[in-house]
């Protein structure tokens, strides 16, 4: 595995995660979409040296890269694009509702935590 | 046998497809619903019968090499959680048939169809024998349950959808990292080659492979400190769709880190799994203690029910694995009852929460009574599956000598029963006459079939207990095999 292929996994990750850490929706999802980059990226280098095509027959079998971890690499991507698009409608949808794509709090935790402080203060 | 295999997974996902485009023909898709998912429950029971008379079955996909192409094994230990799965949708469709076009009730039109998705996910995931698949099978799981959790679009639902949606997402993309080292350590994603080739790893790398994958299949799961998302999502959704999430989709995370530490013998990882399992059970009972509505006290009871299929998982003994196992059989149809119930309250007293309801047990004895069985099966309470079950979990703790999670577990069953016993005064007793603020609710023809869907799921929980000595020697051997994993591994590759 290349130096720079490790590299760009955690450039990727790191970013990602930054991403995904805030609260307004398009950004999780422009991290997610890193991060789904870091996986794709970090399955291709598990494959090994970078080879001949595979499967189309050319060159002989030792040359060649590692077919496998494409093939999960090409369905990882599939699936990410597909769960892209759900939180761009979740997006939306949020959008509508409140009026930005902010995640907001659990107000039912809130509210049992503020009675929780309520009552420690009486006692 | 291979084929009827094959047909598990394809048969809802067909039904699913000719679902979503039956339009406004909501009996198509109920015949379609409940006919595969009857026929998913015949097979399953076909495949136990058989498995535990023959042994495993392995069915290879397309016929490729079992290191290169998809593999789908049925040993014991997923033709027993596969058959109470099944079963367990079965009824929560009966009942959401029951419970359609009320407030708490989802959107046929989607629901069906995607519950067939879900459930064809979750037929993957217990039957999968590699890596790779059980990623696709989570993708099905969690797309479909994304989809069922929000579709609905009031605001609560997409303020906790984006929770659990974005923890899950992370957790995949954990996983699909981790299915890199995997492979570039060993060459191969198939969980019988790597119960071979893991354990002869250097000891770090066998170790961070542990890690990582009790992280991935713990937010699954939902452990100590991976929970938060599921007390806040579950207790949004429509009843029905909390019924199944409630009962399946944790244990799936269970299920697989059984699977997977196991076989690829994580012994080492025994201690920190007790931890977190003791972690589990206390953060989540102490949840359930301060919540005061039904929904969200059963939910934080999943995380505490998960702790004691950790524990069993953490001792890494025969005896120790097999009441995970076991633990697991029983807890599906109980908590699926339990939120059950909680819709069938929800739908007459117009709300779930405690200080809103009262004096149930009066006007409702039935409900009272299919809510007091289960939950004090859940509590562990004698004679009930939940007292076996814990029983077998103590014993195994003990057997082991390690004190101090089996004090916990104890004490924690006690915690479990006065969380149930909250619910209980605030919902069932009392007069019930302060509550002019509850209208008045006309029940609708379908409710009988809710009771009853909800009846018929309490009896089978109640059969897990008459039949529980059967159903250890199962667990045990099911338990068996993965700790010996030289049957699975022959069974797969030659």
């Amino acid at each position: 595995m290349s130096v720079t292929l490790a590299l760009v996994v955690g450039g990727l990750t790191s970013v990602g995660v930054y991403l995904i850490t805030s609260r307004s929706l398009t950004r999780m999802l422009l991290g997610f979409a890193l991060l789904g980059h870091a996986a794709v990226v970090a399955l291709l280098a598990a494959g090994g040296e970078a080879g001949e095509r595979p499967i189309s027959g050319d060159a002989p079998v030792d040359e060649l890269s590692d077919p496998l971890p494409q093939a999960f690499a090409l369905t990882a991507i599939v699936i990410s694009f597909g769960l892209t698009l759900f939180l761009l409608a979740l997006a939306r949808r949020q959008a509508q509702l409140t009026g930005d794509d902010l995640v907001e709090d659990d107000l039912e935790d809130r509210r049992i935590a503020l009675e929780t402080e309520a009552e420690g203060d009486d006692a | 046998m291979t084929s009827l295999i094959g047909l598990l997974v394809v048969v809802p996902m067909l039904a699913a497809a000719i679902g979503f485009v039956a339009g406004e023909r909501q009996w198509v898709r109920d015949i379609l619903t409940v006919g595969s998912l009857a026929g998913a429950t015949a097979i399953a029971g076909i495949l136990l019968a058989h498995v535990e008379s023959e042994g495993t079955v392995v069915l290879r996909v397309g016929d490729w090499d079992p290191e290169l192409g998809i593999v789908l094994v049925v040993d014991l230990m997923a033709a027993l959680v596969l058959l109470v799965a099944m079963a367990t949708i079965l009824v929560v469709q009966l009942f959401a048939i029951g419970q359609r076009r009320t407030a708490w009730g989802a959107d046929p039109q989607l629901s069906g169809p995607l519950l067939l998705v879900l459930t064809s996910g979750v037929v993957l995931a217990f039957l999968t024998g590699d890596l790779f698949t059980l990623f696709v099978a989570f993708e099905l799981i969690l797309v479909s349950s994304y989809v069922l959790l929000t579709h609905q679009g009031r605001r609560g639902q997409i303020r906790s959808g984006m929770t659990y949606v974005a923890m899950n997402l992370f957790a995949s993309t954990l996983f699909l990292v981790g299915l890199a080292v995997v492979y570039a350590s060993t060459g191969t994603v198939n969980l019988a080659l790597l119960a071979e080739r893991i354990p002869e790893l250097d000891d770090p790398l066998r170790w961070g492979i542990g890690l990582w994958f009790l992280v991935v299949f713990g937010t699954k799961a939902a452990i100590f400190p991976l929970f938060s998302w599921l007390p806040d999502s579950y207790p949004t959704a429509p009843t029905t769709i909390t019924a199944v999430f409630a009962g399946l989709l944790t244990k799936i995370g269970v299920y697989v880190l059984i699977r997977f530490h196991v076989l690829t013998g994580m012994d080492d990882l025994g201690p920190l799994i007790l931890t977190l399992a003791a972690l589990t059970m206390v953060i989540g009972v102490a949840g359930a203690l301060a919540q005061d509505d039904v929904k969200r006290i059963l939910s934080f009871h999943i995380i505490s029910q998960i702790g004691y299929m950790l524990m069993g998982l953490g001792l890494f003994t025969l005896a120790g694995v097999a009441g995970a196992i076991v633990f697991l059989v029983h807890h599906i149809p109980v908590k699926t009852v339990l939120f059950l119930v909680g819709g069938l309250i929800e739908e007459r007293e117009g709300t779930s929460a405690l200080d809103k309801i009262g004096g149930l047990a009066q006007r409702q004895p039935l409900l009272a009574v299919l809510f007091a069985l289960p939950a004090l099966s859940l509590a562990g309470i004698p004679p009930f599956s939940g007292f076996v079950a814990k029983l077998a979990l103590v014993d195994a703790g003990i057997e082991k000598v390690v004190v101090p999670i089996v004090v916990i577990a104890l004490a924690n069953s006690v915690l479990t029963l006065v969380s149930m016993v909250k619910i209980w005064t605030g919902v069932f007793w009392g007069s019930g006459d302060d509550e002019s603020a509850t209208p008045i609710r006309i029940l609708r023809p379908g409710h009988r079939l809710m009771v009853g869907a909800t009846a018929v799921a309490l009896v089978a929980s109640l059969a897990i207990a008459a039949s529980f000595g059967p159903l250890w020697d199962l667990g045990e051997r099911a338990a068996a095999d993965l700790l010996n994993p030289s049957a699975y591994i022959e069974a797969v590759v030659s």
